[in-house]
């Protein structure tokens, strides 16, 4: 395997141009430049609000200088609140190549576009020649999610995928698990296979903070399609999403953004702190895809009973199927069939074998079946977190990133 | 796992008192539980519970030897454990509106 290397000295398995809109106000533009630019590494990115949100600034930050990222355009309006010269230059200090567009000032629809067309060629030349290194598994961060749950998602795809995780711990990648509103029911044991005592008191708190939030709203993280594939509480849907984190000791709680320190399992919090500001935790599963890369994710593992198809923006996605009839029935987005291992045709360590070879074949530049399809779904919405506290992460004092 | 692989309603923990549907299973159709032969009260689909032996109303329902919610009516042996007989001890499930009525059964 060989990654692109870095200045910051980390690696990435793509190479892509990010076209960032700042405000919904200039999506259309951003889209059109991405999709005239006619080529699948250039990918489009972006943040909807008007109103400055530290939040969001610092999730465009870290996707902007993630390591699948070789240059970035972004595209402004001109009078949203983003702060538009606090983004470029933290991506220009990345050592990236960046422009920025203002569309007021560039004289509108066609201008900007035919000037940010000008610009992806550049950055497309410029980031081709991008010296590749040999890189190793302990150098890849790994996500997980899971989405359009069902029945069979806690029998097969889960735990086939933490045994995967279970693997790459040992190889000494770092491995990310996430949706604590998703867990709700598993905080004693989740807590328990802490690193440190302090760890698990603040794992058991986090997941409190979801369930709060989550009653708050009026809706467990429960959709309609997760009840008619079989699961009817929340709890029994957690004990099934835990089961993706595999048995490897928790080494550590992040928070969007925070890049792991080092190999291990981390648990990812993505429920806001503080009084509910701006709605439902994560609106969508690639809310939370798109904070698993925040934190630095290059593949991303992502298990489904009912039959997702989404795939990303940045880092590739890979599909691993819980139930053997949503296999049969949608099979060209699905990369692994796991639904064998309830027909008595595979093992679960066969299956989790089978993920691990293809989180290898897919950092070496393979392309996922998602990826392969053009998916590139992106979302992004407003939030607020405090910093994590220093029994999060006992294995390390370094944080490279922190929410401001 | 500790039932036979031929068997289509799977045990995942000896202190579970629910199963779950390996297969999709139709009305009528003779299975196994715990040694005694039943006819299953309904068709269950693939992914689904029923339970493991008759259940009083308020019973911890387990699955992966954890408790998943509680029964909110008597629930005989073999009979689809869901919305209509179970309900969460966190937060509530919602399901689509226009479609509730053919899900709870």
């Amino acid at each position: 395997m060989q990654g692109y290397l870095r200045s910051d000295g980390r690696k990435g398995i793509r190479n892509i141009v990010a076209v960032a809109y700042l405000v919904e106000c200039a999506h259309h533009v951003s889209r059109l430049i991405v999709q005239k630019a006619g080529t699948d590494d250039v990918h489009l990115i972006g943040f909807p609000g008007c109103y400055p949100n530290a939040y969001s600034l610092q999730m465009m930050k870290q996707l902007c200088t993630h390591p699948n990222v070789g240059a970035v355009l972004l595209v402004s309006l001109g009078c949203e609140g983003f702060n538009r010269e606090a983004l470029q230059s933290a991506i220009a200090a990345s050592g990236r190549p960046v422009e920025l567009l203002v569309i007021q000032q560039a004289g509108g629809t066609l201008k900007t576009l035919h000037a940010g067309l000008a610009a992806v060629k550049r950055m497309r030349e410029m980031i081709a020649n991008t010296p590749m290194v040999p890189m190793r598994l302990n150098e890849l961060v790994v996500g997980t999610i899971c989405g359009g749950s069902d029945g069979t998602s806690g029998l097969t795809a889960n735990p086939a995928v933490g045994r995967c995780f279970d693997e790459l711990v040992k190889a000494g990648t770092a491995c990310i698990f996430e949706e604590t509103g998703e867990l709700i029911g598993c905080e004693r044991i989740m807590a328990d296979r802490a690193i440190t005592p302090e760890l698990g008191v603040e794992i058991d708190s986090c997941v409190k903070k979801a369930a709060d939030y989550y009653r708050i709203m009026g809706y467990g993280s429960f959709a309609p399609g997760n009840a008619e594939g079989g699961l009817t509480t929340l709890e029994e849907k957690s004990m099934g999403a835990y089961s993706k984190s595999g048995s490897s000791t928790i080494s550590g709680l992040l928070k969007p953004g925070d890049v792991p320190p080092t190999g291990g399992l981390y648990l990812l919090d993505v429920v806001p702190d503080g009084e509910p500001r701006f709605g439902f935790p994560n609106i969508s599963d690639n809310a939370e895809i798109v904070e698993l890369i925040a934190c630095g994710s290059h593949v991303i593992l992502f298990t489904t009973g009912r039959g997702s198809v989404v795939g990303s923006a940045i880092s590739p996605v890979i599909k691993v199927c819980a139930n053997p009839e949503t296999y049969r029935r949608m099979e060209d987005d699905m990369d692994v069939d796991a639904g064998r291992i309830l027909e008595g045709r595979a093992t679960l360590d066969e299956v989790g074998s089978e993920i691990l070879a293809l989180v290898s074949a897919v950092a070496a530049g393979e392309r996922s079946k998602s990826e392969a399809l053009g998916h590139q779904e992106f979302i992004l919405t407003y939030k607020q977190f405090e910093p994590i506290g220093p029994a999060c992460l006992p294995a390390s004092v370094r944080i490279p990133a922190q929410i401001a | 796992m500790s039932t036979p692989a031929s068997s289509p309603l799977l045990l995942l923990h000896p202190d579970d008192n629910s199963l779950v549907a390996r297969r999709s299973l139709v009305a009528g159709e003779e299975v196994t539980i715990d040694g005694e032969s039943i006819r299953m009260p309904q068709a269950v689909a693939l992914g689904h519970k029923v339970a493991r032996r008759a259940l009083q109303s308020g019973i911890a329902v387990l699955k992966y030897g954890a408790p998943i919610g509680s029964t909110t009516q008597p629930v005989a042996k073999g009979e689809h454990l869901h919305l209509h007989n179970l309900k969460s001890d966190y937060l509530p499930s919602h399901t689509r509106q226009a479609k509730s009525n053919s899900d709870a059964h």
